[in-house]
């Protein structure tokens, strides 16, 4: 019999060499004689251990990692298609405690299955949350993830079943909904892991809100910097089509909903819904004003849903399991689940999905066993390159949108950014303002020409010139771009440089003057 | 009526199959790049007239987007990740080791006009930092070591 073996394509993993362990399994099989099934699952969000590399056994699915190909003909000597021991071995990967202590709704598929297979996908679950929908009216598909309480995972956290009533509510002959793939933010890439490791379920939750709201045109506007999901992509839609799950008779139910993959081109800021809309519509990705919200006049005029990938791919789950199942996880006003990224200096990178109400310490130090360099953690960013700088005595925060703007802080698209006690925060914080910098739009003044002063405010700082002037000036500088900026690239770059001033002053020179003083 | 350019037919193909798709110019403007690797200055005027826009509109559009170019990019354009989670991880030592073999800084051409180097803002491989994409090829965990021998095969599979 045929032994099956996972070898993901993710592209994580596969820019750590996932890749050229596929072939050399697949060739020293073959030298052997061995029979087997190479399948390239996606990843199941354990960066450290990439590329794992996972046999099926009778006891369940077996781990081997981090795997070069150097090491292949040594696990076929030991066996290891068997689910032999091995120096690599891992035991049985759901057994794995960083797997096993996570709570995967939103990505309870991700990494068990082939990503561009449909027949994985509904053996998996897959479009039963479809199923459902199409025996429901339009009002009981946006009750469901009303009563849910999903908000918007891409950092604003508006509640999603609102945004949908309101597109719902609004007459209009053609309506759009757009999935917002710029997922941008330093830090990230549970976006890119949906849509590479399990495209389908996006297609679902996008299918689901455009017979909510009754849209009949799709867009998944995903960045030039993700190449492979943009591949994955195109292939699961064209699978969906040919199988009646887009097109103009869904599932045979009359229902029209027909799905494109547009791509961005290296522009931060048309992850802002509106600047997005004007790049859809084949323009400079300048800010709109607002009112009118997206929700009555969006792209090219017409009322549309914007949502990130995130809160798409959990609509299906939401209408499989009844919008109480998904509320019951979570605390306070955030409910559900968080697909949490660890990024930056942490030993042990990956993708953890909880419900809300983990503290940051449990996620740094429990899952994510403190930094890679072995030195102390100094600050992480949270919710990406506009998302404040926590420091140690911040750690004890819970994840909780709410307790998180108690601090003023975020936690935007769920991205953590580690950094141990080499960073220096000052040039973070220039960092941060040479980034609005480059990334502006240019529509709205504060953020046009506060960001080029603030690059200049931070160099004199740095430089240690006249630090009683300057402090005093970025600050207000800051007040400028929070209250007066157009959308939160100007309006939110002073939440990492102000938590950086405040927080670690010392790098600033502020103490060391005080001293000297 | 404006001036016609002197463009490839393949430019022109390009136009026509996607000039009708609502806000076809992003698409148009992909299309071309990845047919050329840039944007040449003489299809602007015929972008323009198929979409009904000013030279000037169309020109705006290419300028604003980082990834959008008008001269031609080396062999190879390497994309390094300048943000937050690479520098975490020693982004800033790799990209000055990164200028000083190659000899170039950011939006710029090796003279041999093997590699083209430009900045990215994050390539969603945050939790293998530093990261880097050479064409559609993504590398993790990159060092000064792993960035020569990388670039020394890429060089040699050309």
């Amino acid at each position: 019999m045929s032994i099956t073996i996972y070898v993901p394509c993710d592209s994580s993993a596969v820019s750590l060499g996932a890749d050229r362990v596929a072939a050399a399994i697949a060739k020293e099989a073959a030298t052997r004689g061995i029979d087997i099934h190479l399948v390239r699952n996606g990843s199941r969000g354990m960066f450290w251990l990439e590329p794992l590399v996972e046999v099926a056994t009778a006891k369940g699915r077996v781990a081997y990692g981090p795997v070069q190909p150097a090491d292949v003909s040594g696990l076929f000597d030991a066996d290891f298609t068997q689910g032999a021991a091995h120096t690599l071995s891992l035991g049985l990967t759901e057994e794995l405690d960083y797997f096993k202590k996570q709570q995967r709704l939103t990505f309870a598929r991700i990494g068990k299955t082939d990503p561009v297979s449909l027949t994985d996908y509904v053996e998996n679950d897959g479009y039963r949350g479809l199923k459902n929908a199409l025996s429901m009216t339009q009002e009981q598909i946006v009750q469901a993830v009303t009563d849910s309480g999903l908000r918007g995972r891409g950092g604003a956290a508006f509640p999603t079943g609102i945004k949908w009533k309101t597109v719902l509510n609004t007459a209009s002959a053609q309506k759009y909904i757009i999935c917002n793939a710029d997922e941008g933010d330093s830090g990230t890439f549970s976006d890119r892991m949906v849509m590479e490791d399990d495209p389908f379920v996006l297609i679902e939750g996008m299918t689901i809100a455009g017979l909510a709201v009754n849209a009949t045109q799709g867009y998944i506007y995903l960045r030039i910097e993700y190449p492979h999901a943009c591949e994955v992509l195109n292939a699961a839609i064209a699978t969906a089509y040919k199988e009646g799950y887009l097109g103009d008779n869904i599932q045979g139910s009359g229902k029209r909903f027909d799905l494109e993959v547009r791509l961005g081109a290296g522009a931060y800021v048309c992850g802002e819904e509106t600047s997005l809309m004007e790049s859809l519509e084949g323009k400079r990705g300048l800010v709109r004003f607002k009112p009118p919200l997206p929700a009555i006049s969006g792209l090219f005029g017409q009322p549309t849903v914007v949502n990130n990938v995130i809160s798409l791919a959990s609509v299906p789950i939401i209408l499989d399991k009844g919008g109480d199942y998904y509320r019951d996880f979570g605390i306070g006003r955030s409910r559900g689940t968080l697909p949490v990224q660890l990024a930056g200096n942490i030993k042990r990178p990956g993708l953890v999905e909880l419900s809300f109400g983990l503290t940051l310490r449990e996620l740094l130090y429990d899952f994510g066993g403190g930094s890679a360099s072995g030195r102390p953690i100094k600050a992480v960013q949270v919710g990406g390159p506009l998302g404040a700088y926590l420091p140690e005595a911040q750690f004890d925060t819970v994840l909780d949108y709410e307790a998180f703007a108690a601090i003023w802080a975020v936690v935007g698209h769920g991205g953590i950014v580690v950094f141990d006690d080499t960073v220096n925060m000052a040039e973070m914080a220039r960092y941060s303002m040479e980034f609005c910098k480059i990334e502006s739009c240019g529509k709205c003044t504060p953020c046009r020409i506060g960001s080029t002063r603030g690059v200049e405010v931070m160099d004199d700082i740095i430089n240690g010139r006249n630090l009683d002037k300057n402090i005093p000036l970025l600050r207000d500088l800051c007040d400028t771009l929070l209250n007066g900026s157009l959308c939160a690239l100007g309006g939110m770059t002073p939440y990492p440089v102000l938590s950086a001033l405040n927080h670690f002053p010392e790098d600033f020179g502020i103490n060391a003057k005080a001293t000297a003083a | 009526m404006t001036e016609s350019g002197t463009t490839q037919p393949t430019v022109q193909e390009i136009i026509a199959a996607l000039k009708d798709k609502p806000g076809a110019l992003l698409p148009i403007l992909h299309g071309i790049q990845g047919a050329m690797g840039y944007i040449p200055a003489e299809s602007v005027p015929d972008i323009a007239t198929a979409l009904n826009l000013s030279r000037a509109e169309v020109h705006g559009v290419i300028s604003f987007y980082h990834y959008f170019r008008d001269t031609p990019p080396g062999k190879h354009t390497i994309h390094l990740c300048r943000a937050e989670s690479c520098q975490a991880m020693g982004a800033k030592q790799l990209e000055e080791h990164v200028k000083s073999k190659l000899g170039i800084g950011f939006h710029q051409t090796t003279a041999d006009g093997k590699f083209s180097l430009e900045p990215v803002y994050c390539l969603g491989n945050c939790a293998c930092s530093p990261a880097m994409q050479i064409g559609k090829e993504i590398y993790g965990r990159v060092t000064a070591d792993s960035f020569d021998a990388t670039i020394t095969t890429t060089e040699a599979s050309a």
